[in-house]
Formats: structure tokens, C-alpha cells, sequence
């Protein structure tokens, strides 16, 4: 485990500002104590600065998970979000989208979002704009992109894709083993 | 009738003479010849009645065929003979100098040991190629398999007087061989290097008469890295300055260091990107246009009927040309907001 250096702080950050822009400074600046986001197993967590001095204890090879995994680099150093960040992600969300019930389950499945499927959409979200997908009750499911801006989703037909799929609450049992 | 004969007679004839005409051709001026070449020049003047008449390529036709009979005649005139049913004929050389097709080769450069030679003036001297050989009683090739006096082959060598006796002479003969046919390869590589003016192989630290002051240092940083622990306890000169260029380090921040530092260098790092940041972002503000139009022709829509009958009142002109705009933008944008209508709702 170790701090990111700072040209991975900034490949995170850039990701991670696609979602919640600038209020990635709320994730750093809290007011309810000291967070701070690590590096182990080429996984970023962001853990609070009590457990990770508790976590000290363990052996690296025995650490498996602490605190929020927020995503992985790749080999070739890109960042890639978790499903796992989505708590963090989702009340800082600038672009949102919301699902019918009828595309929910679609979407959870990890197939992308259909113009059918779509019930809302934030005003002014631009193309390739990293949004946050909700339910109509509000309640958080995932995170894609944008496919289409809001004016060109009003006018495409309904089997269009408006928003490619990334990641999404289903993981957590499609994926259990890969979430640490 | 009998006219008639005669006239088909007469033609036939005239077709027959016109195709086999008669190999003596009449010229003013005797043309010149190079048969190597198979090449002639007609120094005669055209006629230039004939180049301007309608009859021009029958003109220049026939004058390539004179021209060519002469040339063959002048063929005829050497000694032929007959090689395998074909008649041939041994062409005299050619006397018209023709230019190359390619430029002329450049001159290889020269290797390291012809320009030693051109110095010391060192002239090549032709040996024979072939040599005898008193044991086998023959004539062989100086060098290369089966050689004159080829001392690989020999079954005994003597011992030198100041040689180890238990040596063996026979591996260190081939040793010898083996190194000196890669000290050739590897003079040939240099040759080629210097030639294509490369960097010379065998770079690093190889002995040279004249060390420079930038070779020896870094033959020292490499002497005092190469110890088992990789220089570590390697100890310095009073005033050694530590070497340069030995690579980076990577180096992380401690694993819990200063909370408050770490979350500045972050922020800062926030700010950076902020500022970097396009003032002006473009698909937005065409967003945010395209957002204008559409509401712009929802409002128009959702009046338009209303108005529509009153103005239809009012003049004829001003409704034509209202009318159909606003019947253009009705039909595709009012679809849609309609179903946002009903979506919104369920």
C-alpha cells in the first residue's frame, strides 16, 4: 500500500471529474474527518485515516480490501471506475440519468440504455458526458457515458443507444470476485 | 468483256510490283551506317512536298522502307553462314558511342588497410593461385579446402621448447584460427561502419590509446558499481563528486506521512486541471443554442394555433409566409415533446 504519485492522482482525478467535476474536492476536503486515497494491488481505495492506520497492521500479502475500492489501473497505467465508487460518485453527480422501470433491469444486466428505456435526462449533457444512471424512485444504479446530448436523444428512435453501460449495481453479484 | 480482263490483268500486276519492290533503292547521298548497332543516317534533304501532302504517313512509310532495305542490303553484304537451318550474320562492332543507361558506379570506400597501404605505398602483388605441394606430389590451391601445406591436417606437432608439456597444441591451434577469423569479421564491421559512417562497433570500454577525461570517469562509475553489492559500501575519494547520469530512483511518499500536505498537493493538483480547462466550451454552447431553438419553436407551436386564425385575419401575406415555417417546425419537434410529456408523468 502506498500513496498514488502524482501523475496517478491525476489520471484518477480526470476520470473521476468526467462524473462529479469539480466537486471532487469534497471527496478530499471533509469535513467529518481525514480521508485519503491509497494505492495497493494496482487498486485505488479511499479510506479514512483512522482505519488506515489500523489496516498498517496487516502484511501486504495478506491486505485484501480497505476502506472504498474506487476503481483499478490498468496495465498501461489508464484508470478504470468500480461499481464500488458509486457511493461516493452518486451525490456529486452533475449529469444524471434516470431509467423506466421497464429499462432497469436491462441495464442492470449490463446491456447499454436503449431511448426506451430512458426516462429523464439532465438538461444540457453533452456527447460522451460521464452521467450517473438512477431509477425513477432515485435510487443510484450505476454509471456510463453519454452516447447523445439531451436535444439529439429527444429526436432518435426509440432502439437507439443513448447511454453505454460502464458499470452497474449488478456487478455485485455478476462480478463478486473481482470487487476487492 | 475483254477490256475488262485486261484492266483486273493490269491491276493484279501492278499489286504484285507494288509489294515486292525492287531492293535497289536510288539515293543521292549514300547513307552511313553502324551495323552494330543496326543504324543508319540518311543525310539526304526531305522532301518537304511530299512531308505536307495529304499522303503523309504514306510518305514517311515508304521512305522508312527504302531506308530500311539499305540497311539490310548493306547486311547482305558481310560473309553469312548457316547455323542450325537459320542464316546468321556476324555483326560488325559498333561504332556510335551510346551513353550508359545509369549513372557510373561510386567508388567503394576505402577499407582502413588500402588506406594504410596507399600511405605506405603497399602495392598488391598476384600470387599464383595454384601451388605444389611436395607431400602429396600435386598442384593445389593456395588457401581454402584442400590447400597446399595445410597444417590442420597434420597428425603431430612438435612441442615448442617453452611450452607447457601438458598443452594441448591442437585446441590452441584451432583457438588461435577461430579468433583470428573473428578479429577479420569484426575488422570488416568496422569497415562497413566507417564506410556508412555509423558509430563504430565495439563501443563501451574498449582500450584505446588516449583515454578521455569523460571515458575514464565513466569507466570508474562502472568499476565501482560492479561490486556485489552493487556499490553500496564502495567508499569515496575525499573529494569524489557523485556520478552523473546512474538513472532515477522510483520514490514514493511514506505510506502515512503528513495528512494536511498530501491533501494540499491534491488540491493543487485540482486547481491545475481547472485552469487548463477551455473557457469557452464548444459543444455546450451549441448544446445550449440548440436547446434555445427548441424551446423557441415549442413556444411558437403551442401558440401557433391560437394565432394562426386571427392573423388569417389580419392579411393574406403575412400568413403565407408564417404559415409555413411554423408548419415545418410543428411537425418533427412537436412529436417529442409530447412524449417527454408522457414519460415524465409514468
Amino acid at each position: 500500500m502506498r500513496p498514488l504519485t502524482d501523475e496517478e492522482t491525476k489520471t484518477m482525478f480526470e476520470k473521476l471529474s468526467k462524473y462529479i467535476g469539480e466537486n471532487i474536492k469534497l471527496l478530499i476536503d471533509r469535513p467529518d474527518g481525514t480521508y485519503c486515497f491509497r494505492l495497493h494491488n494496482d487498486r485505488v481505495y479511499y479510506i479514512s485515516e483512522k482505519i488506515l492506520k489500523l489496516a498498517t497492521n496487516i502484511s501486504r500479502d495478506k491486505l485484501i480490501s480497505i476502506g472504498t475500492c474506487f476503481g483499478k489501473f490498468t496495465k498501461t497505467h489508464q484508470f478504470r471506475l468500480h461499481i464500488t465508487a458509486l457511493d461516493f460518485l452518486a451525490p456529486y453527480a452533475k449529469f444524471k440519468v434516470w431509467l423506466k422501470p421497464g429499462g432497469e433491469q436491462s441495464f442492470l444486466y449490463g446491456n447499454h440504455i436503449m431511448k426506451s428505456g430512458l426516462g429523464r435526462i439532465t438538461e444540457n449533457t453533452a456527447q460522451y458526458q460521464g452521467v450517473v444512471v438512477y431509477s425513477m424512485a432515485d435510487v443510484p444504479l450505476g454509471f456510463g457515458v453519454a452516447a447523445k446530448n439531451t436535444q439529439e436523444c429527444r429526436r432518435v428512435d426509440p432502439m437507439s443507444i443513448v447511454v453505454f453501460h460502464q458499470a452497474d449495481i449488478g456487478e455485485y453479484i455478476r462480478n463478486e470476485d473481482m470487487l476487492t | 468483256m475483254a477490256a475488262c480482263i485486261e484492266d483486273v490483268l493490269a491491276k493484279a500486276e501492278k499489286d504484285e510490283a507494288e509489294r515486292l519492290k525492287s531492293i535497289s533503292v536510288q539515293k543521292e547521298l549514300d547513307l552511313e551506317f553502324d551495323l552494330g548497332n543496326l543504324l543508319a543516317c540518311d543525310k539526304n534533304s526531305v522532301d518537304a512536298h511530299g512531308l505536307k501532302s495529304t499522303k503523309k504517313e504514306d510518305f514517311l512509310r515508304s521512305l522508312a522502307r527504302d531506308n530500311t532495305q539499305l540497311i539490310i542490303n548493306e547486311i547482305w553484304k558481310h560473309p553469312t553462314e548457316r547455323v542450325e537451318e537459320v542464316i546468321v550474320v556476324k555483326l560488325p562492332e559498333a561504332t556510335t558511342p551510346l551513353p550508359r543507361e545509369k549513372p557510373p558506379p561510386k567508388p567503394k570506400p576505402p577499407t582502413k588497410w588500402e588506406q594504410f597501404a596507399k600511405l605506405k605505398g603497399i602495392q598488391k602483388k598476384k600470387k599464383t593461385n595454384l601451388v605444389w605441394d611436395e607431400v602429396h606430389k600435386e598442384w593445389r590451391r593456395r588457401w581454402g579446402y584442400k590447400r597446399a601445406k595445410d597444417n590442420t591436417k597434420e597428425w603431430l606437432i612438435e612441442v615448442p621448447e617453452n611450452a607447457d608439456p601438458n598443452e594441448d597444441q591442437f585446441a590452441k591451434r584451432n583457438k588461435a584460427k577461430k579468433e583470428r577469423v573473428a578479429k577479420n569479421e569484426f575488422n570488416r564491421l568496422k569497415n562497413v561502419a566507417r564506410a556508412q559512417k555509423l558509430p563504430i562497433p565495439g563501443q563501451g570500454l574498449v582500450p584505446t590509446p588516449q583515454q578521455s577525461k569523460s571515458d575514464l570517469t565513466r569507466a570508474i562509475s562502472v568499476a565501482k558499481v560492479s561490486t556485489a553489492s552493487a556499490g553500496k559500501f564502495q567508499e569515496r575519494l575525499p573529494h569524489e563528486k557523485a556520478p552523473k547520469n546512474t538513472g532515477k530512483k522510483r520514490k514514493f511518499q511514506p505510506l502515512i506521512g503528513n495528512f494536511s500536505d498530501e491533501r494540499q498537493k491534491q488540491l493543487d493538483i485540482l486547481k491545475v486541471m481547472d485552469s487548463k480547462k477551455p473557457r469557452i466550451d464548444m459543444t455546450k454552447a451549441v448544446n445550449r443554442q440548440m436547446r434555445e431553438e427548441d424551446s423557441e419553436s415549442r413556444s411558437n407551436a403551442r401558440k401557433g394555433p391560437g394565432k394562426k386564425g386571427r392573423r388569417g385575419n389580419m392579411s393574406g401575406k403575412g400568413k403565407g409566409g408564417g404559415g409555413k415555417g411554423k408548419g415545418k417546425g410543428k411537425g418533427p419537434k412537436g412529436k417529442p415533446q409530447n412524449q417527454r410529456g408522457k414519460a415524465g408523468k409514468r
